[in-house]
């Protein structure tokens, strides 16, 4: 499905990722770990196709992306950032926006509107101005408004991370429900080893830029290797 | 302060009976302040959406310019503009000096860097991690940019207040290039200078009511749009 190729990026004359070669297939849900600074957000936004990578290419469903990644394919991806980043309107409107981008009819787009609100227990909020939401209720709107689009690849970077710790384990178990029902691509961006347990099937280490390591979050905890990694997920053991 | 009591009741008096001569110079008023108010707001909202969001060469400099602007002397901008349209001038061929027209070009100037730098400052203030979050819903530039805009409403307005403000009180530019002609290019502000001239103290407090009471109302429509309720 997406497919990473020898990807550099630079910037102000700082390497930010180096070597980086990894594929995703269909349906498969992998995640990203690291330290903060380890470039996953940088990697994850290159994949998104939000930003542009020094040299490498992105592949998505064996066709190598442009430079300028045509509307038809981002519109095939969604993705949700650790900041809700909501719009100052009602959470209907929030998750509506990018349904009424595609010029989707209004009875569709209220129907996988409310859909993915009841999804993320929100329903009762749709008429309520964004501003007036908290934290862990703006993160479902921010969910709800990426997976309304259908996504065939779904980014989500750090999503839990400014929430707090019950809000967190909430949201987290819901998200894994809702991944099993919709199987959805998915890679995932956390400091947060737990996330990734919890969310994917597979992960990568990023450290310095560099994959340090790929496996299941199983393996990786049972068997953390290079001593870099051992490191870093000791206190996940 | 019997001066002050016989000027709001002259007010008053003016009001109610519908003084054509004052009703006149108020449509008047309304008329250039608001079409020159539009034609920043038409030139100024691209050109501030422009600043805000490209990088390109010599950007800050219009940026600076356009800050600059804000504070532009009427007087100088009238002088200018009549430099321009006076009968010798380069477009004095319009023939439009001593004219509305004039004094609806001569306000626009003073309205639009005020629109523009503040536009331009209402956009620069939001979440750079917003825009990366309307580009990956899949937005095209136009919904990109009209997202941007509506997000950033409530400063759009301000600037167009503040556009509005600047000229309906301006006097400088509106006597430089009107003229103040009975009739013709006569506005609230230059009437109240020509009776404060003449020693009509109870006219000019009148006359400024008027202004005061008119731009407020103006202002306050604004405001309500602006601080419109954001739910669905």
């Amino acid at each position: 499905m997406l497919k990473a190729e020898n990807i550099l990026l630079i910037k102000s004359k700082k390497t930010i990722l180096e070597n980086i070669n990894f594929t995703i297939s269909p349906g498969e849900s992998v995640g990203i770990v690291g330290p903060n600074g380890s470039g996953k957000s940088s990697l994850l936004k290159i994949l998104a196709s939000l930003d542009q990578p020094t040299s490498g290419q992105v592949w998505y469903k064996g066709t190598p992306l442009p430079k300028r990644v045509p509307l038809t394919v981002r519109r095939r991806m969604a993705m949700v950032f650790q900041e809700a980043l909501l719009l100052n309107t009602s959470v209907y409107e929030n998750v509506a926006v990018g349904l009424k981008m595609r010029f989707l009819p209004k009875a569709e787009i209220n129907k996988r509107v409310y859909f993915w609100l009841e999804q993320f227990g929100i329903p009762h909020l749709a008429k309520q101005a964004a501003s007036s939401l908290s934290g862990g209720e703006a993160q479902r709107v921010s969910l709800a408004r990426a997976f309304a689009l259908e996504p065939e690849v779904l980014f989500l970077d750090e999503p839990f991370s400014a929430l707090d710790a019950p809000t967190k384990d909430a949201l987290r178990k819901d998200l894994a429900t809702i991944f099993q029902q919709t199987k959805v691509t998915t890679l995932l961006v956390s400091h947060d080893f737990a996330d990734i347990q919890s969310l994917t099937q597979r992960a990568l280490v990023l450290l310095d830029g560099k994959i340090a390591a790929e496996a299941t979050p199983a393996e990786l905890l049972r068997k953390p290797q290079p001593p870099q990694v051992e490191q870093f997920l000791a206190h996940w053991h | 302060m019997e001066m002050i009591g016989q000027g709001i009741l002259e007010a008053l008096r003016l009001l109610i009976t519908g003084d054509p001569e004052v009703l006149r110079i108020t449509l008047l008023t309304l008329k250039v302040s608001g079409t020159a108010t539009l034609i920043s707001v038409i030139l100024g909202l691209p050109l501030g959406t422009l600043l805000a969001l490209k990088s390109f060469p010599g950007q800050r400099l219009l940026l600076s310019i356009a800050n600059f602007g804000m504070g532009l002397p009427p007087v100088v901008v009238g002088l200018w503009v009549s430099i321009f349209l006076w009968r010798s001038g380069p477009f004095g061929y319009l023939g439009i000096m001593y004219t509305p027209a004039a004094m609806i070009i001569a306000q626009a100037v003073i309205a639009s860097p005020v629109v523009v730098a503040l536009t331009s400052s209402a956009l620069q203030q939001t979440n750079p991690k917003l825009r990366l979050q309307i580009k990956a819903l899949g937005a095209t530039r136009w919904q990109y940019l009209y997202l941007l805009i509506r997000e950033a409403r409530f400063g759009i307005l301000a600037a167009i207040i503040a556009g509005f403000g600047a000229v309906v009180s301006e006097v400088g530019a509106s006597m430089a290039v009107g003229g103040n002609i009975k009739g013709q290019t006569r506005v609230l502000t230059t009437a109240t200078v020509l009776e404060v001239s003449k020693g009509n103290f109870d006219i000019a407090i009148a006359l400024s009511i008027i202004l005061l009471v008119l731009s407020y109302l103006i202002t306050l429509g604004l405001t309500i749009l602006q601080q419109k309720k954001q739910g669905a």
